[in-house]
């Protein structure tokens, strides 16, 4: 069985994948003549598969801003819960912030890392249409915070380390969440976060819009998934208020310098994790088993200093961020 | 026949003559529509004398309603934004802080100052909507971390009052680590249990109502400023419907529990006054 199994017609390609897709397709009709058995092909398929990995390799290194939002946004692209039940054994779910509802936009609960129990909270987004709704497209409410900030503290008291997970367009903006208090909920979970005397790490596997990122993303290590992007504004809004215009995008997540090797560039992350050829969509075990691996080492790390050392550190860090002339 | 010929088609007035309190003679209310002398309008604190109405008014107004005798100490005055992404949109950055600073005589969107109020020492860190919409960048997080840590030093009260339209998109990811930085600071104040309020004026949204804003031990605000965490216009989009009347006002966010009380401008000062005596007592 080829490693290309996936056909092209079940794959969902991005506007500048066209050139891959169209070898892909290529691929499964030399596969049906193969599979017939009439003529043999493998040798054409060996080279077509060869040139597939080659053309993927030469796209996705050279990814403008843009084009690593949309593989952030990829449909197929792991979320959450994906993640925690492939890297982890023992997931347990927990639910509700105590107070109104369980937000389906943040999931959170305990697992066992290779023996270790993290807390593991995270936005999860829907795998289809309906539970995309379902999960309001990964866009949380103050609940969904308020949740994140019991289970970090539930995390705290039993000495447990927290590990989040970002994908967000961004908090929700309605008119139950303004009621409720959604800039409170963000507000709180920023500062509280700097105060957690077990480790924190936070890693940005999708998206990483804004207050709705940074409400879970304070952390003593913060990693970005190489294929995704933190920003203060989505590359849309930020085109629509500064040119008046939707038109601006492309420019906007230029100026941005929103892709996780600015970010590293300028300080503002400690760390990039690089994902498969083709995005973390593409092969998805693969993506969880580097995760995995950066998550224990990572926590090896942290866990050797006393809590008191690790605050003061990610206070610090977060200080440093910010130019400016005096 | 007219008394006056109107010479040239349209409105003539320019930005400035429109603004909301002119060093003019007369002030026009944006609520009542009535007029009033500037004078007039300062004697009563910048509040409407018909109507009530608060006046969007900036730090040097702040201040000079604070401080006992307009008396203070300012901090790192001299701070301005540095443009560390290079940002371009219909107006280059760099070119956009310059002409700002030349217009509104002001730094960046803050200034922070410690100073007596009604006798007792206060940091207070006000915002300047006129600059870039008060909003928050490199400059206004720095400005109000550093004022924090005077605070702690100082074991003075800290006072931050706020007016602003959100994160500085021009400094993109920087903006938004502010939010983080104010927050941590804030939560070296509380260890220290020096009290913090924090005062919103209208407008106060985006990520400095998501950070430093809602953090006060004390939330205040001043009578029917907007405050929200998305704009009303961004809610609307989302939700595609009306939003209620009030939706979003001061009066609105107490009801809904995030204020501790809102003030009228004209008993701010003693207000504040009477809370750290309390606090201190």
């Amino acid at each position: 069985m080829s490693i290309f199994a996936g056909q092209s017609k079940l794959m969902i390609f991005l506007d500048f994948e066209k050139p891959i897709q169209e070898l892909y397709q290529e691929l499964e009709k030399l596969q049906e003549i193969q599979e017939k058995g009439k003529s043999d092909v493998s040798a054409s398929i060996a080279a077509l598969e060869k040139q597939i990995l080659e053309e993927k390799t030469k796209l996705y290194t050279g990814l403008t801003g843009w084009q690593k939002v949309q593989v952030s946004r990829h449909m197929e692209r792991p979320y959450t819960l994906y993640y925690v039940n492939q890297m982890c054994s023992d997931f347990m779910e927990l639910y509700g912030d105590r107070n109104i509802r369980d937000d389906k936009a943040i999931v959170g609960g305990f697992a066992s890392l290779e023996g270790r129990t993290v807390m593991f909270i995270g936005h999860q987004k829907g795998i289809n249409t309906k539970m995309r709704q379902y999960r309001n497209f990964g866009m949380a409410n103050p609940e969904g915070y308020r949740k994140a900030l019991r289970l970090m503290k539930m995390a705290e008291k039993f000495n447990k380390p927290i590990v989040t997970f970002i994908d967000t367009p961004g908090a929700y903006p309605g008119i139950e969440g303004e009621e409720r208090g959604q800039a409170e909920a963000i507000a709180r979970n920023i500062r509280d976060m700097f105060m957690l005397k077990v480790p924190v790490i936070c890693i940005i596997v999708g998206e990483g819009a804004s207050g709705g990122a940074i409400g879970i993303g304070v952390g003593d290590r913060v990693f970005m998934l190489a294929n995704t992007w933190y920003s203060v504004i989505s590359p849309e809004s930020c085109s629509s208020i500064l040119w008046r215009s939707w038109d601006y995008k492309e420019t906007a997540a230029e100026a941005l310098k929103l892709t996780a090797d600015h970010m590293l560039a300028n300080g503002l992350i400690d760390g990039i994790i690089e994902e498969p050829i083709g995005g973390a969509h593409a092969e998805p075990e693969a993506m969880a088993a580097i995760l995995k691996a950066k998550l224990i080492s990572t926590l090896d790390e942290l866990e050797k200093q006393t809590p008191d050392a690790r605050i003061t550190s990610r206070i610090d860090k977060f200080c440093r961020m910010g130019v400016i002339n005096e | 026949m007219a008394w006056f010929k109107r010479s040239t088609a349209g409105v003539t007035t320019t930005t400035e003559e429109k603004k909301e309190v002119p060093d003019g003679l007369w002030f026009k209310c944006p609520s009542c529509k009535k007029s009033q002398m500037t004078k007039d309008l300062k004697l009563n604190k910048y509040v409407c004398v018909h109507c009530n109405y608060h006046a969007r008014i900036g730090s040097v107004e702040y201040f000079e309603l604070l401080f006992d005798e307009n008396q203070f100490t300012e901090l790192d005055a001299d701070m301005t934004a540095a443009d560390p992404l290079k940002f371009t949109d219909t107006k280059p950055y760099d070119a956009r802080l310059k002409a700002t600073i030349a217009k509104t005589g002001l730094k960046d969107a803050i200034r922070t100052a410690y100073g007596n109020v009604e006798g007792e020492e206060v940091v207070v860190a006000c915002m300047d909507f006129d600059f870039i919409g008060g909003s928050m960048g490199s400059v206004v997080g720095e400005k109000i971390a550093r004022a924090i840590d005077t605070a702690r030093a100082r074991k003075s009260p800290m006072l931050i009052i706020s007016k602003s339209g959100g994160a500085r998109m021009m400094e993109a990811a920087y903006s938004l680590m502010q939010m983080a930085k104010t927050s941590a600071k804030l939560a070296l104040l509380a260890e220290e249990k020096v009290p913090y309020v924090s005062l919103m004026t209208d407008p106060t949204t985006g990520g400095v109502t998501a950070s430093f804003a809602m953090l006060g031990d004390f939330n205040i605000a001043e009578p029917n400023a907007l405050i929200g965490f998305a704009g009303p216009r961004v809610i609307k989009e989302t939700i595609k419907k009306d939003l209620p009347k009030g939706f979003q006002s001061a009066e609105m966010v107490l009801e809904s529990g995030f204020l501790d009380f809102i003030v009228d401008r004209r008993e701010l000062k003693a207000k504040l006054a009477q809370l750290f005596r309390l606090l201190k007592n």
